[in-house]
């Protein structure tokens, strides 16, 4: 027997009243949000689809000589995009290794350490470094960053680890470092964003456990919000990452747009996005366009593949956690 | 998130090893553990405690009851300074603990709490570490870091909470991994396990079923032989079954104090009596 929404012995009841539920809109839902989802996954496919249609010529000629050679010459028609990788990974990197402690400590600052009146504003301002248009951040790195890099820091650094290879070599300004520097300020304030949020979501319970025992703030934040919030802060760090990897208008202006492969941190480089930015007018030959867009590829596979990675990671270390459960 | 007002921030170095106040075991008359003496505690403008002077003896355990909102677990927090997490909070009045002024400016909060313990009403695990070093985790932020001295107190704490024979063989599992109940003596371990002089308990039981409940009420009895145990408890059974002395707080103010048998049998406030009876609350 189906049930009804109002038992017969009701009948004249407010509940006799009531309509039937409608499956209608249920199924709509359901579908509409299923479509959208699809769309997004669709449109990932897509792009990775036409990167890969509009290079498939350079591909054949190339092959996978592209990725391992480092010539850039369009008038010869040779390409290798080795640098721009290089370029790419490594101003990345060092973003990550500035940014990072810089912005967890920020977010435990505002978390944990500030006092209720600053915390906002400090946010706010955070915020703000964000919505500073690439282009102006690259302009003011050319004009006033890279000047005092290269008058102050530089000299420094170069004094102090000169005798290691990162750090040697002539100082020009633009270079490897200046890149990862402004890349480190564009990606700071997500990365910040993302593990206050993190840090904000653990349960102060787990703070008065820690009081508790008698630990002080540093002790507190180490073992039971820091700790608590680890898997989250990976989250945010490799969220930070794929931005760097496709961070291009500012870099494009500090980084010295030569493609070479230098240990020297101090020497100029060239990123992946930096090239495309740069050459796409000058693209004249359909061989030069083709490798532009294979260099499109490129960066778009090593953003998946670092998505992809830090999955992995990100996997491995819950199913230890979840295996350590199981036993 | 939690605000920690200026006296709190670690600005200046912790001499942890320092205790607060010389020890009193030479004193051969036993202190009460905590006098306190009218003390008020507000949140910004609301009055959450006012005015309760009250004795708390040592190795005895204290039951402190009264309606939701009542300002019980406010006071439990005052008596290790845990209510300093919560900002804006202003506190008049004086606790003694052993004799000493728990608020003088010289009294480190971290001291407090290693030398005051507590549970709360949630099992709170850190999901981060095994069974093993929830237990220990106190004694190494004191800077205890002798293998043989760790395995000693990690047994010893845990056979105290009655823990011992259920996850001796799981030390290495993770805290989160055990029920509800164990979790909750878990905690308790972790709190014994840095030999404080006094267990407060906030509602220790409520997220509990019967039968972990019956385990955690007769750990507390056992417990008490060793220790000062104040529990905030709304199950005005589990203070008559587990208490010696019972507190009754209503709208922030003490209403009566004294043996819980009389508490219960015969009290001498009228609102204690309705409270105890189930008029209200």
């Amino acid at each position: 027997m189906m049930i009804t929404p109002a038992a017969p012995s009701l009948a004249g009841s407010i509940a006799a009243k009531m309509k039937p539920p409608s499956r209608f809109g249920d199924k709509a839902f359901e579908w509409l949000t299923l479509a959208m989802a699809l769309a997004v996954v669709g449109l990932v496919f897509l792009v990775g689809w036409q990167l890969a249609r509009g290079s498939s010529l350079a591909i054949q000629r190339f092959g996978f000589h592209f990725l391992t050679t480092s010539t850039w010459d369009p008038v010869a028609e040779q390409f290798g995009a080795l640098p721009f990788i290089y370029g790419t990974v490594v101003s990345s990197l060092l973003a990550l290794i500035i940014a990072v402690p810089l912005s967890i400590a920020t977010a435990v600052y505002l978390t944990e350490l500030a006092p209720v009146w600053i915390r906002q504003p400090l946010v706010s301002l955070i915020e703000m470094l964000a919505a500073i248009p690439s282009v102006i951040l690259g302009l003011w790195g050319i004009f006033v960053m890279i000047p005092w890099l290269r008058d102050h820091p530089f000299p420094f650094l170069k004094k102090l680890f000169g005798w290691t290879p990162f750090f040697s070599g002539p100082i020009y300004g633009v270079s490897m470092l200046a890149g990862g520097i402004i890349i480190a300020i564009m990606i700071l304030p997500i990365v910040t964003s993302v593990s206050r949020e993190i840090l904000r979501s653990v349960p102060n319970l787990q703070r008065e456990a820690a009081y508790a025992l008698g630990a002080t703030r540093w002790e507190v934040t180490r073992i039971a919000v820091l700790s608590y919030a680890k898997k989250g802060l990976f989250g945010a760090v490799i969220l930070g990452l794929g931005r760097a990897l496709g961070e291009t208008m500012a870099v494009t202006m500090v980084i010295g747009n030569t493609p070479q492969i230098a240990a020297s941190l101090f020497a100029p480089g060239y990123t992946l996005a930096s090239v495309i930015a740069n050459e796409f007018t000058e693209a004249t030959t359909d061989m030069y366009l083709q490798a532009l867009f294979e260099i499109g590829l490129v960066l778009f596979g090593i953003t998946i593949l670092a998505n992809l990675v830090a999955q992995l990671l990100l996997k491995t270390m819950t199913t230890k956690m979840t295996s350590r459960v199981a036993q | 998130m939690i605000e920690t007002p200026a006296a709190l921030r670690p600005s200046v170095a912790h001499e942890r090893a320092k205790s607060i106040m010389p020890s009193s075991e030479s004193n051969t008359t036993p202190l009460p553990t905590f006098e306190v003496s009218n003390l008020s505690i507000w949140y910004g403008e609301k009055p959450a405690i006012q005015d309760v002077t009250i004795n708390i003896p040592s190795k005895t355990i204290t039951a402190i009851i009264g309606p939701s909102g009542c300002g019980k677990s406010t006071f439990l927090r005052c008596l290790n300074r845990m209510h300093e997490l919560i900002p804006r909070t202003r506190i008049e009045g004086k606790v003694l603990f052993q004799g000493q002024d728990l608020y003088s400016p010289g009294s480190d909060p971290t001291v407090v709490r290693r030398r005051i313990g507590m549970v709360f009403q949630k099992s709170n695990p850190f999901p981060t570490m095994s069974i093993a070093e929830n237990v220990v985790i106190g004694l190494k932020l004191n800077g205890v870091r002798n293998r043989t001295l760790l395995d000693e107190r990690l047994e010893n704490s845990l056979r105290m909470a009655a823990l011992w024979d259920e996850v001796k063989d799981d030390l290495r599992k993770p805290g989160m991994s055990l029920s509800g109940g164990q979790q909750q003596r878990l905690c308790i371990a972790r709190a014994i396990a840095v030999e404080p002089e006094v267990l407060l308990m906030d509602e220790p039981a409520s997220a509990l079923d019967p039968i972990a409940t019956m385990k955690v009420e007769e750990l507390i009895h056992e417990l008490s032989a060793k220790y000062t145990i104040v529990i905030v408890t709304h199950n005005m059974q589990q203070a008559s079954r587990v208490s010696d002395r019972t507190a009754f707080f209503y709208v922030g103010k003490l209403i009566e104090f004294g043996e819980t048998t009389e508490i219960f049998a015969a009290p001498k406030e009228k609102k204690t009596e309705d409270y105890i009876t189930g008029r209200f609350g």
